[in-house]
């Protein structure tokens, strides 16, 4: 186990971790917010995906594709937004978890419908391809840091909304009481669009993201999905703060928790077994993290709301 | 508790058990024997969503993991009948077996100590913190149902033979059919008498009132863990015979698709109604045999009835049918 490869992991680990925190700002926005749980939040993002794949192959620019990404969820998102979520806000959980499950299979078998079952594939664009030299010897992909740059400056444009804009002091508003931002004669069912379509926006970019780095598939969208709710449960329903810290903090385990514990276990057993034994516990780390974090802050790790 | 058993509701149940029974029957009769199977499915369904019922109508916890549960029970009876067909002894010694009677204990055992565990964590929490841990906690098993190679990983694991019960020829597709059935039954009757206890009371007063509750001196965390234990069993009895079924157990039965579902199923049919997920697996798996047969693209109206049936028909089949539940 060499420095240079633990380098590469953890940048392999940041890179995973700020996609997550794409998603899962979305996610804790609107939950924040509106007080809704989105379950087709990583259709959006398969969206992203799919429209930045078949645009970048039609036009042949992966950057009219990454447009058109964060253009065709946002618009994915206010659609379902006005005939769908709003129909929701008033209900009970369950209700929202019924009724964005509904929206998956909707998203799922329609992407099937229009494109098929095979995946696409999605070039990396010739300026951000290559790699750079790693302090002892080994390279790293530029796209990579790419995301990684993309994911960062996100994270900072997103809090300067928040806390400096008129539109983030009305999302802050909401967050608090929304009879009386609305009494204030804000327009609240525009606002609420406005929240669910950026959030949608973010899902969709990190969907197009990724999808230079592995293949365009229906589904695509739900282990991420998965990641992102247990990146919100850690961080804290309604935090941004706590979204970005609960992402870094799960992709570098899940990162380096298939790297680590293989080499580790491998110590004192033999290959094969500390192969298999390794990924098995490997890919239940995170949630393993999650249970620790929760059995002693049952809110996560920055709870918005108390 | 000296109710008057003529209701609506209890009528509708016993003509909805009556038609489930009859199916089968007819279609043996007729040699038709591929219904037969498509009854077993409802009535298998119909158990892990009464197994469901238990926790979300009555409790009010929305586990977006029972999947998991419905996976243990099958593995139970994979790995079980396995180690029954090559020899190989399991732990400690232990064999494996084929008796369904020894595997639905240790499926309902195994998912009861899970149960336990996830459930001490994600009690701790509720609303939409609950929801998504139990769903975590679900991923959690299937991804290490994935990556554990031994038990087939992600190809699963075939039941070369269907497992037995004693006196019972399983292989014959009826005879499966009415042990599932009546499993279904005693699920159901289980159901209605813990409804009807003095546990299901505190527990449904959890769900209407917590504050309530706490003022009368009942805590209601011991309740819940205790009713999130019972459902998995439950649930976890119906997969090992789902796993029987289809003489096939693999990680699709533990994701989160098979969760989503399950409640599909109790909120199809009417939520915390003793009838409910016997009415939503009814309707959800003829839906799905009706359209499959039509269009590749099935889900895809079913998502659409599914969000007609939340936006604008609440309270299920059961509800249409039987009118609002009586809280008491």
């Amino acid at each position: 186990m060499s420095l240079t490869l633990l380098i590469e992991q953890i940048l392999n680990g940041l890179q995973f971790g700020v996609m997550l925190f794409l998603m899962a700002a979305g996610l804790t926005l609107i939950f924040g917010v509106m007080g809704l749980i989105n379950l087709a939040h990583g259709s959006l993002f398969m969206v992203g995906a799919f429209a930045c794949a078949s645009v970048a192959a039609w036009t042949g620019s992966f950057w009219i594709g990454l447009a058109a990404s964060l253009a065709a969820a946002a618009a994915a998102g206010a659609v379902i937004e006005l005939l769908v979520i709003r129909r929701l806000y008033d209900r009970d959980h369950l209700d929202q978890v019924l009724a964005t499950f509904a929206l998956i299979l909707i998203f799922s078998e329609g992407t099937r419908w229009l494109f098929g079952s095979f995946p696409l594939y999605l070039d990396i664009p010739p300026l951000l391809s290559g790699a750079v030299s790693l302090p002892g010897g080994s390279s790293y992909p530029i796209y990579r840091l790419a995301v990684i740059g993309v994911g960062i400056a996100v994270a900072v444009g997103l809090s300067l909304l928040i806390s400096r804009t008129r539109l983030g002091m009305r999302i802050r508003a909401g967050e608090s009481d929304r009879e009386m931002i609305a009494a204030l004669g804000v327009d609240i069912t525009t606002l609420y669009t406005l929240v669910f379509a950026l959030g949608a926006a973010l899902a969709g970019l990190a969907g197009a993201m990724v999808g230079a780095l592995q293949s365009v598939q229906v589904g695509m969208g739900e282990p991420v999905l998965i990641l992102a709710f247990v990146v919100i449960v850690i961080g804290g329903i309604g935090s941004i703060r706590g979204a970005l810290f609960g992402s870094i903090l799960v992709g570098l385990t899940e990162t380096l928790g298939r790297v680590l514990l293989p080499h580790g276990l491998g110590l004192f057993m033999e290959p094969s077994a500390a192969a298999s034994i390794g990924a098995a516990i490997a890919s239940m780390l995170i949630y393993i993290l999650m249970a620790l974090i929760l059995a002693f802050r049952p809110q996560g790790l920055f709870a918005a709301n108390g | 508790m000296a109710r008057n058993l003529i209701t609506r509701e209890n009528l509708i149940t016993v003509l909805l058990l009556g038609a489930l029974l009859a199916g089968p029957l007819v279609a043996v009769a007729l040699d038709e024997t591929f219904y037969v199977t498509l009854a077993t499915r409802i009535a298998i369904l119909a158990l892990a969503a009464t197994g469901l019922n238990l926790a979300l109508g009555l409790g009010g916890l929305v586990s977006f993991g029972h999947a998991a549960f419905l996976g243990i029970g099958g593995y139970a009876a994979g790995i079980l009948a396995t180690h029954a067909f090559n020899g190989e002894p399991l732990i400690l010694g232990l064999s494996g077996t084929k008796n369904m009677l020894i595997i639905w204990l240790v499926g309902a055992v195994s998912a009861g100590i899970v149960a336990a565990a996830t459930g001490l964590i994600a009690l701790r929490t509720s609303g939409v913190y609950f929801i998504m841990i139990t769903l975590a906690f679900a991923q959690m098993i299937y991804y290490f149902a994935i990556s554990w190679p031994a038990y087939g990983g992600e190809d699963g694991l075939s039941i070369f033979v269907r497992n037995g019960f004693p006196g019972v020829n399983t292989l014959q597709p009826l005879s499966f059919f009415l042990l599932c059935f009546a499993v279904l039954v005693i699920g159901l009757i289980f159901f209605a008498v813990l409804k009807n206890s003095r546990f299901g009371a505190a527990l449904q007063a959890g769900r209407q009132n917590e504050t309530r509750l706490a003022a009368v001196g009942i805590a209601p965390f011991r309740i819940r863990l205790a009713a999130f234990i019972i459902s998995a069993m439950m649930t976890a009895v119906a997969g090992a015979l789902f796993a029987d079924l289809n003489r096939f157990v693999s990680p699709s039965m533990l994701s989160w698709h098979m969760s989503g579902e399950l409640i599909v199923l109790v909120i199809l049919g009417g939520t915390g109604r003793l009838a409910g997920p016997l009415a939503g697996a009814c309707v959800y798996v003829m839906f799905e045999f009706l359209l499959g047969g039509m269009t590749e693209h099935w889900q895809l109206f079913l998502g659409l009835v599914l969000l007609a049936v939340v936006l604008f028909a609440r309270g299920g089949v059961i509800g249409l049918l039987a009118g609002r539940a009586r809280h008491g």
